[in-house]
């Protein structure tokens, strides 16, 4: 299963270190990374492979979530079948 | 990214849930009754205890579940039944036994609402029907999380006007049982026409008797969704707004139908139908009637919302019909006053009164919903609402519903609290010239001509 991780704030160093830290903790495969700096508003977008995720789902979004509080970002982590559902005809 | 995922996508699904309120309203387990009946009302009920337990334990459960995999907020996890006096048909005994068994399952399961204490008189009434109608004032005022409804007229068979003349009183004395609760038991109770058998929105919900033995349905909601699209073209004519509207409700369809079918693949249930509603809330940003304001109204009642209002009822459909294997339930825009911030200030403004929400009834779903009407209101003046409104429904082959709060002991003006989801509703005007001759001469309404229309 894959699940997106997006990431919206106010840009700062090291988003991208501290969150894919945290995949390659719980042995989360980053598997493309978008990301978009719109004035000084951080969006980033990354797709993640979590079939061998070592914890389960809910941790691992539990984890970017606190993270993201601690850099003041919103994290958002979602099965990515909400996007192919919604966006693909 | 590699699986065509694009940003722009995401960050607009994100917004949609964040900030513009999008929320899967809710799911609805719909479970037969029909192998619960038995002559003895204490045994039927222990059987209804069984099997609603048994089948739905992980109902709210699986909701959070999915909640938590998609990021989608699910807000209410409920369930509907075969209407009640199907089994009081068979049983003696007070049918309030049974309201008091579902509010038990209703607390043993967790779900918010459970709707099927209902009859379908629409012909006549048959053993039980009016055993149930008179004991539902009771009913509601014994429980917390059980829903009334009783069908009192359809297309094909016309309207039952013993049973209109009955749900007027009906209505007022479940108000005044629970005058201390906001008159809050006439808010559980609704009166359709041409009820639908797989709705997944209280208080109307309940399980038809064609339905499977259990099944799943969704009720779906975006009204901030739909609003905040309108707002980025301000200059479009109607025909661009009307592509706009239909391409959005097609994502928020989309979205109810892949949490149906997992919630259903997780429940092992049969996923039923997307009722695709514009469902309001009185949250900031979530309302139907600031949709119509966003289209060029000044305030929702001024001439022309009918027309708008038609339009959005529409495009909702044609978006959603495609985004779903399975489209039923009320599917179209709700016009709920206490529901909704901008109904409410439409009315405080003086644009919109009852005859305007009468008319806005007959091109959306469903009909007079969440209206508060003065706590001296006789019960024939609402029977003939209930009438207006089931006529509505009858000529146009459509659903609609009568859902009045008589505020007892308020006047025009004031307004009830309810809190919640339910919001506050101001105390409308109503017309109080006497149509209690008509009612009370009851009888059947003929079914109209379905050819020569004009």
């Amino acid at each position: 299963m894959k699940a997106v991780v997006a990431v919206i704030g106010k840009d700062t160093v090291g988003i991208l270190a501290k969150i894919s830290t945290i995949c390659a903790k719980y042995n989360a495969n980053v598997m493309d990374v978008t990301q978009t700096i719109m004035q000084d508003m951080f969006a980033m977008t990354m797709l993640i492979d979590i079939s061998k995720c070592s914890s389960e789902y809910g941790v691992l979004a539990e984890q970017l979530k606190k993270a993201g509080e601690e850099m003041n970002l919103q994290v958002h982590v979602m099965h990515e079948d909400i996007f192919n559902s919604m966006h693909k005809v | 990214m590699t699986t065509m995922l694009s940003s722009n996508d995401i960050l607009e699904t994100i917004k949609m849930i964040q900030e513009e309120n999008l929320d899967i309203r809710t799911i609805t387990m719909g479970i037969s009754l029909l192998d619960c009946i038995d002559s003895d009302i204490d045994r039927s009920c222990t059987k209804i205890y069984e099997k609603m337990m048994r089948v739905a334990q992980n109902h709210v459960k699986t909701g959070e579940e999915i909640e938590k995999r998609y990021g989608i907020p699910i807000i209410n996890k409920r369930l509907s039944v075969t209407p009640i006096a199907m089994l009081a048909a068979a049983a003696k005994g007070s049918p309030v036994k049974f309201a008091r068994t579902l509010q038990k399952v209703a607390e043993g399961t967790g779900v918010n609402y459970i709707g099927g204490y209902s009859a379908l008189v629409h012909k006549g009434f048959s053993a039980g029907d009016r055993e149930l109608i008179e004991s539902i004032p009771e009913a509601l005022s014994e429980t917390t999380n059980v829903c009334s409804s009783v069908n009192v007229g359809s297309t094909r068979a016309g309207i039952n006007m013993d049973a209109v003349k009955l749900m007027g009183q009906v209505i007022l004395d479940s108000a005044k049982v629970t005058a201390d609760d906001h008159c809050f038991g006439a808010a559980k109770i609704v009166v359709f026409c041409n009820a639908v058998e797989d709705n997944p929105f209280m208080a109307g919900a309940f399980h038809g008797v064609g339905e499977p033995d259990v099944v799943l349905n969704v009720g779906v909601s975006g009204p901030g969704v739909v609003r905040a699209a309108l707002a980025k073209m301000p200059d479009a004519d109607i025909s661009q707004v009307a592509e706009v509207i239909k391409r959005t409700a097609f994502k928020i369809t989309r979205m109810g139908q892949l949490v149906g079918t997992e919630a259903g693949k997780i429940l092992g249930v049969p996923f039923g139908i997307v009722d695709l509603s514009l469902a309001p809330t009185p949250a900031v940003g979530d309302s139907v009637a600031h949709i119509l304001e966003e289209m060029g109204l000044e305030s929702c009642g001024a001439y022309g919302t009918t027309a708008a209002l038609a339009m959005l009822n529409d495009a909702v459909k044609k978006g959603g019909v495609m985004a779903s294997s399975h489209v039923g339930g009320l599917s179209g825009a709700f016009i709920p006053v206490s529901e909704d911030a901008g109904m409410i200030d439409a009315v405080n403004a003086g644009s919109l009164g009852l005859e305007k929400l009468e008319a806005m009834t007959a091109v959306c779903s469903v009909g007079l919903d969440m209206v508060v009407v003065p706590g001296d209101t006789p019960a024939d003046i609402i029977s003939g609402m209930i009438a207006d409104e089931a006529a509505i429904g009858m000529v146009n082959s459509k659903t609609t519903a009568v859902r009045v709060i008589p505020a007892i002991g308020m006047k025009e003006g004031d307004t009830l609290e309810f809190g919640g989801l339910f919001g506050s509703g101001p105390v409308m005007k109503i017309n109080r010239f006497d149509c209690s001759k008509f009612i009370s001469r009851g009888g059947r309404l003929p079914a109209p001509l379905q050819s020569l229309k004009n």
